[in-house]
């Protein structure tokens, strides 16, 4: 591609600067800085997205005392010992235990979804992806704000803020996001692949278990990673819905008061590079799957 | 990824079902549990929100205890009481959404245009920051803002901010924090319309017309405007309602935005009817806005 384009960011060079043989070094760097302006962006760019990353990183490995304000020096012991903080461990298992459940349930539940709407024909397919859009565009607080009328309405025949109602509640914000994107790995599928099997007298449910579900187990995987994810890294709805029940944002955001231990840190970054490392071993299987 | 994909299910693709399978049961049946889930913990909520901002406090006069009523007045009141609050949550969103897209704007292009092979890496480290912890980030920001931090002190060195100026606890940290936490919001949906720009498009814009920026002014930026749509709403509606880098970044009642208010009439004041009406006003003007705005922009591409 040989287009000059030019974007906001972009300073493209003069046009009249051809390159002569012996242009001033100034001219040069103009020139040089003219097409390359697009990526010093984007490396500053990324500098920004990742600048708390960094924070968070260094001061995992400070030395800080309870409240790691300030630097004071590196230490290994906060990476060592992760539960050294009170209430650290305990939080990040309830956030563990409430992610890994409504991830499997909404996984199931928008799994099964994505295949109605992108398999079937049936009727109130418009009311269907209302019902499904709108979660996505409702702020959170409204989302928090409503379920918690319903539970306190509930309250009198013994539903109890905690673990349940947490976990009722990440289903619901999750299930969209799990439908959407199962929903386009299922849209990107041949359908002539599940014909093929038709013909090779495959039964319906036998050309889905071979052909359709390993052929979508990327999106449904891709769409589990998400809703755990949305679900270990809530706060809004958590904190409105959770009663007595200390989950590992809520600590964080607890904690700001009077100061974050450094374990708290350990947890965010290691989850950071955990998922960072998942997301690109994917990469890399994908790669060297894919036919040359 | 899902984020971008919402930009672009397109407005439900024909399935390509065979006649046979039309009047089975089989999509009911998947269909059950899932959207029975979202009737019962998303729009029966909403019904009891709805009820709840109506209510009345109970005769006794004890705290926390309400009676059904229908008093609309309750709307009225809340209303008037934080509209200082509305105003600003939907000033800083607006704020945020516009420096976002003009932060991820060139980002999405830089990757859907110049990162060769390393698009998807880029692509992953877009949205790598969301796996640490939103409230750890929004916590570092405060640190890293801080006044007698290294980046404010260079600043002021610089003489790009004055010597008095103070950014801890200000609208400034607010606007920048919502900025930061919802940008990759932004950059998806943007990519993900960017990517899809035919390249021969361009090259054609640049035969005929030569400058760059009219080549991006009439052929790359008009293509792009599902995913300006897409992440502008994506973006505005989470921060409308944000209330944590207000209530972390800012400092209160001065930059409080109305998910604080919601947040401490429900737990602080126990006063649910008038949290519950500001909630539901908060929807009513997002749906509002939104449905504007689509028709403003004429996508139809979004839901």
């Amino acid at each position: 591609m040989t287009t000059t384009v030019t974007t906001p960011g972009g300073t493209a060079g003069p046009r009249a600067a051809r390159p002569a043989p012996s242009a001033p070094a100034l001219l040069r760097a103009r020139r040089w800085l003219g097409r390359n302006a697009l990526r010093i962006y984007g490396a500053l760019a990324f500098a920004y997205l990742f600048t708390p990353i960094a924070y968070i990183t260094v001061f995992s490995f400070n030395d800080g005392g309870r409240s790691n304000l300030v630097w004071r020096g590196f230490t290994l012991k906060n990476w060592a010992n992760p539960c050294g903080a009170p209430e650290v461990c305990s939080a990040v298992g309830n956030s563990l235990k409430i992610g890994i459940t409504a991830t499997f349930i909404a996984t199931v539940l928008g799994t099964m979804v994505a295949f109605a709407l992108g398999r079937h024909r049936f009727r109130g397919r418009t009311a269907t992806n209302l019902v499904l859009f709108l979660p996505m565009a409702t702020p959170e607080v409204v989302l928090a704000a409503s379920l918690l009328t319903l539970f306190l309405q509930l309250a009198p025949i013994g539903i109890q803020l905690g673990v349940t109602t947490i976990v009722i509640a990440h289903v619901m914000f999750c299930l969209s996001f799990v439908v959407v994107t199962v929903k386009a790995r299922i849209a990107g599928l041949d359908p002539r692949l599940e014909q093929a099997a038709a013909d090779l007298y495959a039964t319906e449910w036998q050309a889905f278990r071979r052909i359709t579900l390993p052929l979508v187990a990327p999106g449904i995987a891709g769409g589990a990673l998400l809703a755990f994810s949305l679900s270990f890294d809530d706060f809004i709805i958590t904190n409105f819905v959770s009663g007595n029940v200390n989950t590992f944002p809520k600590f964080v955001y607890v904690s700001a008061q009077r100061g974050i231990p450094a374990q708290a840190y350990v947890i965010g970054a290691f989850m950071f590079f955990l998922a960072l490392t998942i997301v690109l071993v994917a990469d890399i299987v994908r790669r060297r799957r894919a036919p040359k | 990824m899902a984020i971008a994909s919402v930009a672009h299910t397109g407005p439900a693709a024909p399935p390509p079902a065979p006649a046979g399978r039309s009047r089975s049961l089989t999509p009911y049946l998947l269909l059950l549990p899932g959207i029975a889930w979202l009737t019962i913990f998303f729009v029966v909520p909403i019904v009891t929100l709805f009820g709840t901002s109506l209510q009345v406090p109970a005769e006794g006069g004890e705290t926390g205890v309400f009676v059904q009523a229908f008093r609309f007045a309750n709307y009225v009141d809340a209303v008037t009481e934080y509209w200082a609050q509305f105003s600003r949550s939907f000033v800083y969103a607006g704020i945020a959404t516009v420096l976002a897209l003009a932060i991820g704007y060139p980002l999405a292009y830089m990757i859907a245009f110049k990162a060769g092979k390393l698009r998807n890496l880029l692509l992953v480290l877009v949205v790598a920051p969301f796996f640490a912890s939103f409230i750890l980030r929004t916590i570092a920001w405060r640190q890293i803002l801080a006044d007698e931090g290294f980046v404010v002190s260079s600043l002021k060195w610089l003489h790009v901010i004055p010597q008095t100026a103070t950014v801890t606890a200000s609208a400034v940290a607010v606007v920048a924090g919502i900025t930061y936490n919802f940008l990759p919001f932004m950059t998806l949906p943007l990519y993900a319309s960017l990517e899809r720009i035919d390249p021969r498009l361009l090259e054609a814009g640049s035969d005929l017309y030569g400058n760059g920026f009219t080549v991006f002014r009439k052929v790359t930026f008009p293509l792009s405007l599902p995913g300006v749509v897409a992440g502008t709403l994506l973006t505005f509606i989470p921060a409308a309602g944000d209330y944590v880098n207000a209530a972390l970044l800012g400092r209160q009642p001065g930059t409080a935005m109305i998910g604080n208010v919601v947040e401490s009439r429900f737990f602080r004041i126990v006063d649910y009817p008038t949290a519950a009406s500001l909630s539901f006003v908060l929807m009513a003007a997002i749906l509002v806005l939104v449905f504007l705005y689509i028709r403003k922009a004429g996508t139809e591409e979004l839901v």
